[in-house]
């Protein structure tokens, strides 16, 4: 165990303090000592402890099935650079970077974070990261609204599920209206008929079918009205090769930067950003570093416009967000580090080339197609001849994860697949997949 | 501390006002920026806005601390001091000249008489220390 | 002083970590495409410098104590790091099939049971991130609860004065207006005081015991009986857990709804200000108003996530748990036991005690009763008697290698100091720091001057807030800017 008392120096502490015994001075008050059994397992010793977690680890077979599961949490290769400088004890076992003096490294290396995300979406400013792209869309909703005094945003169909019902959540309880936008046949937000008088327009691009969507439209539209655009990319690799949120006319880009080096880890944690035009800037939430000077001149950073958080202005604040995911961001700013632009740039572009050639090997089996005829990333929805959920589950029987069945959140689409290819999906996966996906639906396709 | 100029009435929520017929100039005071500390931004009423008298009207904001400003009288916001919106310290260095930072056009002149004069506000912040 | 990352490297730099597959516009239309990304390209070896670098100017607790009240800043052990590093966590995706991930589900499942005996309540949630996330996630539940009873009229939610930030911010968020209990003279929120203001508004009062001055509140008991017959919700700040894990609980104070900081209680390292994790809490009452999904358990002792919890406020993050968080947290329960956590709750308080004893001597300690797991002492005195304040003092403890304790909260404590030194802490380290603070304490009589001139050897001293709060205030300063008219690297 990790506490060093020894009795002679429990004794001596407690001749100092004044009482006699450990219980006396630690024990709650008389009638609110613990009534009944707890439901405890006994404690094992270190070598026990590893072996059993370990065993709970080996038993999650699906770590090591051939994965073409996307949708929001992406499998991308870690260069081991990554976690060798990022979790260096320093970096791990600090604390928030109140006491400028004592953290100039965590404080630099979210300004290095902050700095990245608006070179990646050509915004002017960037906080320190929130909790994943579902709470940075939640936050950038709240922005939008203190920012025209309007209570009503219009979401696309097409953002990520699981971030509209995070949304959902939030505005139920902040009494925000949430009106949707439907999506086209082709895959893309269909922008006729877009609400006027909402205080944001949001779009995902590229959007949770992997198409990359009409983000210039959606913002000529919002503008027009006095809406703010904001911009969702769950996928945050594509901000590598795509047209910035900035350059589309964004005002706001959140998202998830969970592809510059975090592991998919089984849902988190992850890390969110939220970027915005210098306008906004007093309404961004959560922490902000800025540059400046010591007494002797010297480059430094600190947290700044604290003003905004929950530690100072408690009820008027901007948000009550106070932990922010200073570990995860301080990875993806190592990823970034490592990887450089020109890596970054390969990659993308390997996974812009792997996921062609999967659509187009997955094209040729007979009964499937790409659902959408729309420029896409690195996943894309194929349209199949047998319900999706079912045929998924028979490729889990032979270790492969096909996919996301879109019927899970879109009901009205039982034959659709979400699938994604990244720079970790080798040719022998591809094969192995459409041999599969051939064998299941043979005698489906046949009886047509 | 600064002798506290006595062409001006105050509040005990440490504003000053500066009344010249129907319209009335407003700063914080000297005890107000001295608390504070580093001002690094004011929120000020939009000019045409409508103010009432003890409602919060702005916000200073200084590196550590953020205070409510309060109308120290009701009327109509009609100038914000731009040189302090662009260079907050002003309202450090000079809180009662270069540093006002709203002139309000009066909507009940009778309401001066809720104010303090120089010695009763003396007496407030002799109370604090 | 180290450069900036875009200060270092040169266009090319870099390592291959893929085969080339040509440009972007083979496989998509120029129009999507962005023009340039104006990243710099770094060796490894420049890589691995500058985060070394960086890794040097930073404070941690394997190498500083930090004696930092509500942080509780304990020793994460490497276990934790061990285990939740291993591929079968690590390489699991979130939309898996439950079939493929019983060993993570089953983890979650066992996290909830050991959670909810811990703290008495019926049921807990492992989504939220953080312990202000955990927070705003018992607001909406408690909202969603009062309209389902057509309770409109409950709209307040009362908070201490000596609450955390983000008690009345995450009322706030959902529109609660926030009423302040004082504090009487012996530090305890003043039960009197909330008698007086309850009445039928009240939604949720927020507490959290010990408070945050590290006294237990006797009258807690009376409080949350108060606060029921007034119809309101009982919520529990997790964030002083560490004094009473194994010793009392707060399912049997009369809480309704609660939070945990595993990353304060739970030894999951702070990382530099977060991932944590903020499991919620509820009673009987309250559970279906949790997050779905939740993990569940059948009858042949197959797990599954279970989404179909109709009274749900629905999901406050994309997916399910902080996993990897959790997995440390879980390392550290079991190999402690109920013994070994009580144990642990032990120590904290006689660690706080001791330095409370030996502080008192020179430093203003406001308040008579023994703390639990943090006390709170003032620099008030010293401040009148030197012009030395806390603020001077905190400075001059950096400079010795001691992170300061947290500072100027509660705000009912002038120039306040609120120390938690945990259980990990040898009674050798306290001593030094006791002695190191006396010493701080006796210069600051000696030559006050030469005390507000700290630190002297960090890597920064006295850095100027306000300049970069004016700037920040405008969007500049807040990131690294390429130079005008061309682009990095």
């Amino acid at each position: 165990m990790y506490t060093p008392h020894t009795p002679d120096e429990i004794r001596a502490m407690l001749q100092v303090i004044g009482v006699p015994s450990l219980e006396a001075l630690s024990d709650p008050p008389k009638g609110l000592a613990i009534r009944g059994k707890l439901d405890v397992a006994p404690a094992l010793v270190e070598s026990e402890a590893y072996a059993h977690v370990r065993a709970m680890a080996d038993e999650n077979t699906h770590a090591r099935s051939i994965s073409f599961l996307g949708a929001g949490a992406y499998r991308h290769y870690q260069p081991p650079a990554v976690p060798w400088f990022a979790f260096r004890s320093e970096f791990l076992t600090s604390y928030t970077p109140y006491q400028a003096e004592a953290s100039q490294g965590s404080l630099q290396a979210i300004f290095e974070w902050q700095s990245y995300i608006c070179l990646l979406t050509g915004m002017d400013v960037s906080n320190a990261s929130v909790y994943d792209g579902a709470t940075a869309l939640v936050e950038s909703v709240v922005m939008a609204v203190n920012a025209t005094e309007r209570k009503r945003v219009a979401v696309s169909r097409a953002v990520h599920p699981l971030y509209r019902r995070v949304l959902a959540t939030y505005c139920e309880g902040m009494e925000i209206e949430v009106l949707e936008v439907p999506v086209r046949a082709d895959g893309l937000t269909d922008l006729s008929g877009l609400h006027a008088d909402v205080a944001a327009v949001i779009v995902q691009s590229p959007n949770f079918f992997g198409c990359i969507d009409d983000v210039a439209g959606a913002a000529a539209v919002a503008h027009k009205s006095g809406a703010l655009l904001v911009q969702v990319v769950a996928e945050a690799l594509s901000l590598a090769v795509l047209k910035t949120p900035r350059e589309l006319g964004a005002d706001i880009a959140v998202g998830d930067a969970q592809s510059f080096g975090l592991p998919v880890g089984y849902g988190g944690p992850y890390v969110g950003f939220v970027a915005a035009t210098k306008e906004h800037v007093r309404r961004m939430p959560g922490r902000l570093v800025g540059e400046t000077h010591d007494v002797d001149g010297r480059r430094a950073y600190v947290l700044t416009l604290q003003g905004r958080e929950q530690h100072i202005r408690r009820e008027l604040a901007s948000s009550n967000i106070c932990t922010n995911q200073a570990l995860c961001a301080l990875i993806a700013t190592v990823y970034l580090a490592t990887v450089g632009s020109k890596g970054l740039r390969a990659i993308a572009g390997v996974n812009l080339k792997n996921a062609r050639e999967l659509a187009a090997a997955i094209g040729r089996v007979p009964g499937f197609a790409l659902a959408h005829d729309s420029a896409f990333f690195n996943e894309f929805v194929v349209r199949t001849p047998v319900v999706a959920e079912e045929l998924a589950r028979a490729l889990e029987r032979r270790g492969i994860l096909a996919g996301l069945p879109l019927a899970r959140f879109y009901p009205d689409m039982e034959r659709a697949l979400l699938v994604c290819a990244t720079e970790l999906t080798t040719p022998a996966d591809v094969a192995g997949l459409t041999a599969a996906l051939l064998e299941e639906t043979a005698h489906a396709v046949a009886a047509v | 501390m600064a002798n506290l100029p006595t062409d001006r009435a105050y509040t005990k929520e440490h504003e000053w006002i500066k009344v010249e017929g129907k319209l009335a100039t407003v700063g914080i005071t000297d005890y107000a920026q001295s608390s504070l500390g580093d001002i690094v931004y004011v929120e000020m009423p939009k000019p045409g806005a409508a103010l009432e008298q003890s409602k919060p009207m702005g916000v200073v904001e200084s590196v550590k601390a953020v205070s409510d400003i309060y109308a120290p009288i009701s009327g109509k916001a009609v100038e914000v001091n731009g040189d302090v919106e662009n260079d907050p310290a002003i309202v450090n260095t000079d809180p009662y000249g270069a540093g006002w930072l709203v002139k309000i056009e009066l909507s009940n002149a009778a309401e001066a008489k809720s104010l303090l004069d120089a010695a009763a506000y003396q007496l407030v912040i002799d109370a604090l220390k | 002083m180290p450069s900036l990352l875009f200060e270092r490297g040169a266009a090319g730099r870099g390592s291959e970590f893929v085969r080339d597959p040509g440009p972007p516009s083979t496989y998509l239309d120029a129009k999507s495409l962005r023009a340039e990304l104006p990243l710099p390209d770094l060796t490894e070896l420049e890589v691995a410098r500058h985060f070394t670098e960086l890794s040097h100017r930073n404070f941690n607790v394997d190498l500083n104590f930090y004696p930092l009240g509500s942080c509780t800043m304990k020793y994460n052990p490497k276990l934790n790091e061990a285990v939740s590093g291993l591929r079968g966590f690590t390489d699991l995706h979130p939309f898996a099939p439950d079939s493929g991930a019983q060993g993570a589900l089953r983890l979650l499942w066992h996290m909830e049971r050991t959670l909810s005996s811990l703290f008495d309540m019926t049921a807990f949630s492992l989504m939220p991130a953080a312990g202000a996330h955990g927070e705003i996630t018992a607001m909406l539940m408690a909202k969603k609860y009062f309209k389902e009873r057509g309770e409109r009229e409950r709209v307040t939610c009362f908070v201490p004065d000596t609450a955390h930030g983000t008690n009345p911010a995450s009322a706030a968020m959902v529109g609660y207006r926030v009423v302040s209990i004082p504090s009487n003279a012996r530090g305890h929120t003043d039960l009197a005081a909330l008698r007086a203001k309850l009445d039928g508004s009240v939604a949720v009062c927020m507490m959290t015991n010990p408070n945050t001055l590290g006294l237990f509140e006797d009258d807690i008991v009376e409080m949350t009986q108060a606060v029921h017959k007034a119809g309101g919700l009982m919520y529990y700040d997790g964030a002083n857990a560490n004094a009473i894990v194994g010793l009392c609980r707060p399912g049997e104070m009369g809480f309704d709804l609660m939070h945990l900081n595993l990353h304060k209680t739970f030894s999951v390292p702070h990382g530099g200000g977060g991932p944590g994790s903020g499991p919620v809490g509820a009673s009987a009452a309250l559970a279906p108003y949790l997050p779905a999904p939740a993990v569940a358990k059948d009858k042949s002792g197959t797990f599954s996530w279970n989404a179909a919890l109709p009274r749900s406020i629905g999901p406050v993050r994309m997916f399910p748990a902080h996993f990897l968080a959790i997995v440390r947290a879980y390392a550290y329960i079991i190999v402690h036991g109920e013994e070994g956590l009580r144990t642990n709750s032990r120590l904290a308080v006689l660690n706080a005690n001791y330095l409370r004893a030996k502080i008192r001597e020179f430093l203003t300690v406001p308040y008579e009763d023994y703390c639990r797991h943090e006390f709170v002492c003032s620099a008030e005195e010293l401040k009148k008697a030197t012009g030395v304040r806390a603020l001077d003092l905190a400075k001059g403890l950096l400079d010795a290698g001691v992170h300061a304790p947290t500072m100027y909260w509660p705000h009912v404590v002038p120039e306040c100091l609120m120390i938690e030194p945990t259980e990990t802490e040898t009674k050798a380290t306290l001593d030094a720091f006791v002695e190191l603070l006396r010493g701080l304490v006796e210069q600051s009589h000696r030559d006050p001057e030469s005390v507000k001139a700290l630190p002297l050897h960090t890597p920064v001293r006295r850095v100027d807030e306000a300049q970069v709060g004016r700037l920040a205030n405008k969007a500049v300063g807040l990131r690294w800017t390429p130079p005008s008219g061309g682009v990095s690297s």
